[in-house]
């Protein structure tokens, strides 16, 4: 009655070597490696660059093992294995001028690394060691709030000024247009023009919806962005924010940090073993947004400070060339630069030469054409607060490619271009959480978790076998099992693990072990009330699996309650938490069971079973041994 | 081993109204101890910056609030943590210094207090991993105040945090009260709610009365509490479920007596083991984990507690039957039987 067909046996060994295979790269360790990625955004890494960097390294005679390539896009790099770290920093310094032609303005960047020691074919596998959250390795943690109401306010100019150069286009007269609030109000004088002006746009702009208002000889009709439009410009706001993040947290030349969104208009960047969060906040919080404007000529120069502002322009004060006045329309924002680098002009004069993407060179273009002669403008806005980086004439019709000049010194001009080629934020940040965890600390929270899973496993264990004896031996293994199928999972799902994650490992198994004890009582009980060894086996094993399920499903419940509305560290907890229920309940049922058959299961007339002491209320003696005899009298 | 020889049901039930009476008084004064001083929110919830600084010297935290106060905080938190040389400071978010500046202005200041020099430092660990860090140095090069944590948390997240926390409560309660009515009856389903509530009541109770910090950690902590306590309650009323079944003559006291009973040794070495690894997490885990096992070992012991003498005695006094569990289908086969 206790046999388990072979299929069952296969499973088993099938799952816990699974487990090992998936849990072992966490014990093997890392080793010193160099990262190499791509320093510019135009330049996109390919494989090709594995046989480039092989090459540098065998010219120097660098030993080097393991060459790979990782990744796509933005975030591809070639990673190279060293024996230890002094070949590691050679290796780093070697790299950097083999590959760089120019140092000063680097096409690859160079990063030390870490790369897991697991064998390659372990790897092959993907089997690969959990990653440590930055309370168990020590890093900074930001979380970036984007200011989605500042990008709909962009996009709400920007749907002002093509209206503007619509209307203008063709002709169509009105008598005013006014952002007012996130709607864009166009004045009429009648009806026709009116209803005219709202074919011309209604044909061009695709994302407005119209509603008239007014009456007599002062209609208007007001545009209003669609929902959906409106979703998607912030949605873009964002991921532009995070790809211009991940360029300039490439600068900083850390290995692995994460740059994700987290809920609609957050962004979490985790800079591992950076502790300098003012330099990484210098870095990465430098939350501008650059716009290219024309000046306005009406304002006779020398006089801006006292003339009256039009309604369509705004006085700067502040940066080079100022006080200026510029119109409100933006020709161009940053994310059409596609890339910008600091030169000497012909004159030997310090500039930089921007190289706008297709879009933007027809903006250019567009606006640069009959303005020959005039001055414009780039302002950077830094949390709202502008400032005028340069005024320049333009010389001639300006395309995708330019240059500005007037910068003052090389000094200048070289921060101009890296602000300019890392991009500008598609709106404000702002840091609204901030964790730095020293890398002592995190490596203390490791030694820590574990040593407190290690003795509370041992107390369990050394217990179990004393009250259980054979069973409570089985318990353990089983409970092993559990933890191995548990660290094994969740380095397959490629889980962060985080300081509660260790601890929902740690009471996973505190709380795995009910299942066991569960079983053994009842094997026990049924022992008590003088089952045979066989039946009682059988009979505490089914009884208890109904206990089981139910109370297991209730904790799962709260489990995947914490991991949906949970955030940070207590969806750590609630990942673990949830699949250590699932896997103890697979170890404690199916795996321990099957070892008790294997054990007993053979033996057709076992007299005893070892599962410590059975005591009977009417029999005292039968209190004293380890063993119990079975009595087919009782029943 | 064996630990319980009971020869006789223990007559749990007709003591219920002493236990539950000392249960109804615990709650109530952990409702008082909430009211009367609220919880110790960490700065997760209410927002604000903590550090954690490790002086080379023994420090002396006096000096270190007058330094506080010189920056502008009016109430600043020093305390000692661990050792002598550790300080850890909670600073809350205030007008003049912008919150996201704060750990840098306070570190700053710490720094030239102990008439050091603020440096960048960009070495490489054992590991092989760059580290970018700035050290507060003094003469000879001697870090002189380490920052070993910092964590900021700006006010609106705290909101956020304790809404998502609240929602997870509320759906916990939800969902483990379908399944449990589903599976058993509602009255079983009632009753396990309003004895897990009240351990939840009870560990946020000594997180008042103690000014124990409660954080994130300590909230999943208290989730986690609820689950494992709804599960110890669960185990006893499929036992309630089962004796129904065999004991047909039995009253519904003497059920649930035998219930509890014949589950105690269960109970308590399950129990046992559990909180012998929260223990080892409360000994070893160091200070980020102190709390967290903190609640889990009240919870642990008020799981015990409200499962077997408040859970079961609620279910008796909603009047739970053998009916409600056991679908009569005995009366089918009757019929039956005189049709043909």
């Amino acid at each position: 009655m206790n046999r388990y067909p072979v299929w069952k046996y296969i499973l088993i060994a099938v799952s816990i070597l699974l487990g090992a295979l998936y849990a072992a790269p966490n014990y093997f360790g890392e080793s010193p490696a160099v990262q190499v990625t791509s320093g510019k955004s135009t330049l996109k890494l390919t494989s090709d660059m594995i046989a480039k960097v092989d090459e540098v390294l065998t010219r120097e005679k660098i030993p080097h093992s393991e060459l790979t390539f990782d990744g796509t896009g933005t975030y591809a790099s070639v990673r190279v294995r060293f024996p230890d770290p002094d070949t590691q920093f050679r290796a780093k310094a070697v790299l950097e001028k083999g590959l760089n032609a120019d140092p000063a303005d680097p096409s690859y960047l160079v990063a030390l690394n870490l790369q897991p020691d697991t064998p390659k074919w372990m790897q092959a596998l993907h089997a690969t060691p959990m990653y440590l959250g930055l309370d168990l390795r020590g890093g900074v943690h930001f979380l970036m709030q984007v200011d989605t109401k500042a990008v709909l306010t962009k996009r709400v100019q920007g749907m002002q000024a093509s209206a503007r150069s619509l209307l203008r286009d063709k002709n169509v007269r009105h008598a005013g247009i006014e952002r007012v609030g996130d709607t864009i109000v166009i004045s009429f004088r009648d009806d026709a023009t009116r209803q005219k002006a709202k074919a011309v746009l209604g044909d061009q702009l695709q994302d407005v919806t119209f509603a008239d208002a007014g009456a007599d000889t002062d209609l208007k009709t007001v545009m209003t962005l669609k929902p959906a439009a409106l979703k998607q410009t912030t949605d873009e706001g964002v991921k532009q924010n995070i790809a211009t993040l991940s360029k300039r947290v490439n600068e900083l030349g850390v290995a692995e940090p994460i740059i994700q969104q987290q809920g609609p208009d957050r962004i979490i960047v985790q800079l591992p073993g950076v502790q300098d969060v003012a330099r990484a906040r210098a870095v990465i919080g430098r939350t501008a947004t650059l716009e290219i404007r024309m000046v306005d000529e009406s304002i006779t120069p020398g006089t801006e400070l006292t003339s009256s502002i039009p309604l369509n322009s705004e006085l700067f004060t502040v940066g080079k060339g100022v006080p200026v006045v510029l119109s409100k329309d933006v020709i161009l924002t940053g994310d059409y630069i596609s890339s910008a680098t600091a030169r000497q002009d012909q004159n030997g004069q310090p500039a930089v030469s921007i190289d706008l993407n297709g879009d933007g060179g027809r903006r250019m273009r567009d606006a640069t054409r009959d303005r020959i002669g005039k001055k414009m403008s780039i302002v950077l806005k830094e949390k709202g607060k502008p400032e005028v980086l340069s005024v320049a004439t333009i010389q001639a019709e300006l395309g995708s490619s330019f240059q500005i000049t007037g910068m003052g010194t090389m000094e200048n001009s070289s921060e101009l271009a890296l602000l300019l080629r890392s991009g500008a934020l598609a709106a404000p940040m702002d840091v609204i959480e901030e964790r730095t965890i020293g890398p002592q600390l995190g490596a203390e929270n490791v030694t820590k978790g574990r040593h407190s899973t290690m003795y509370g496993f041992a107390a369990v264990a050394v217990f179990m076998i004393a009250y259980y004896m054979m069973f409570g031996l089985f318990s353990v293994f089983a409970l092993a099992c559990n933890l191995l199928l548990l660290v094994g999972l969740l380095s397959l799902m490629g889980v962060t693990l985080t300081l509660p994650g260790m601890a929902a490992i740690a009471l996973a198994l505190g709380m795995a072990i009910d299942s066991n004890v569960l079983i053994n009582e009842r094997v026990r009980e049924e022992l008590r009330a003088g089952a045979s060894p066989q039946s009682a086996i059988s009979a505490g094993f089914d009884h208890a699996w109904a206990t089981i399920i139910d109370s297991n499903v209730t904790t799962l419940i709260v489990g995947i309650a914490l991991w949906v509305f949970g955030s940070g560290p207590i969806r750590g907890f609630a990942v673990v938490h949830t699949l250590g229920i699932l896997t103890s309940m697979f170890s404690a049922v199916f795996i321990m069971r099957g070892v008790v058959n294997l054990w007993y299961g053979r033996k057709k007339k076992l007299q005893s079973i070892a599962i410590g002491t059975v005591w009977r209320p009417d029999n005292a003696a039968g209190a004293t041994g380890g063993k119990v005899a079975t009595r087919p009298d009782t029943k | 081993m064996e630990f319980f020889r009971i020869k006789k049901d223990i007559p749990f039930m007709r003591h219920a109204i002493i236990f539950n009476a000392i249960s109804a008084l615990t709650f109530v004064a952990a409702v008082f101890f909430l009211f009367y001083r609220p919880l110790n929110l960490s700065v997760e919830f209410t927002g604000g910056t903590v550090m954690e600084l490790r002086y080379a010297q023994p420090a002396n935290l006096e000096a270190i609030r007058s330094t506080l106060r010189g920056i502008g905080y009016e109430h600043p938190e020093a305390a000692g943590f661990g050792t002598a040389h550790d300080v850890l400071l909670r600073l809350p978010v205030v007008k003049n210094i912008t919150a996201k500046d704060a750990s840098q202005k306070v570190y700053e200041a710490l720094c030239a207090a102990e008439k050091g020099g603020l440096t960048q430092i960009d070495n490489i660990n054992a590991k092989g991993e760059h580290v970018f860090k700035q050290a507060c140095t003094g003469a000879n090069n001697v870090e002189l105040v380490e920052l070993r944590k910092v964590e900021f948390v700006g006010p609106q997240v705290g909101d956020e945090l304790t809404q998502n926390g609240l929602k997870a409560l509320v759906m916990v309660v939800i969902g483990v009260m379908i399944y449990l009515a589903i599976r058993f009856e509602w009255k079983y389903a009632v009753s396990a709610i309003i004895a897990n509530l009240h351990d939840v009541v009870i560990i946020l109770g000594f997180f008042a009365f103690f000014q124990w910090e409660f954080s994130l950690t300590v909230l999943a902590g208290i989730l986690a509490v609820l689950g494992y306590s709804v599960n110890e309650s669960v185990v006893i009323f499929d036992r309630i479920r089962e004796n129904f079944r065999k004991q047909r003559k039995a009253s519904v006291h003497e059920v649930i007596d035998s219930a509890i009973t014949s589950t105690i040794s269960r109970t308590i070495i399950t129990h046992g083991s559990t909180q012998m690894m929260v223990l080892a997490m409360l000994f070893f885990g160091g200070p980020t984990l102190h709390y967290f096992a903190m609640a889990l070992t009240i919870g642990i012991c008020f799981g015990i507690y409200s499962s077997v003498f408040v859970a079961a005695a609620i279910a008796m006094w909603l009047g739970v039957k053998r009916e409600d569990l056991i679908k009569p289908i005995k009366e089918k086969d009757e019929t039956d039987g005189a049709v043909v």
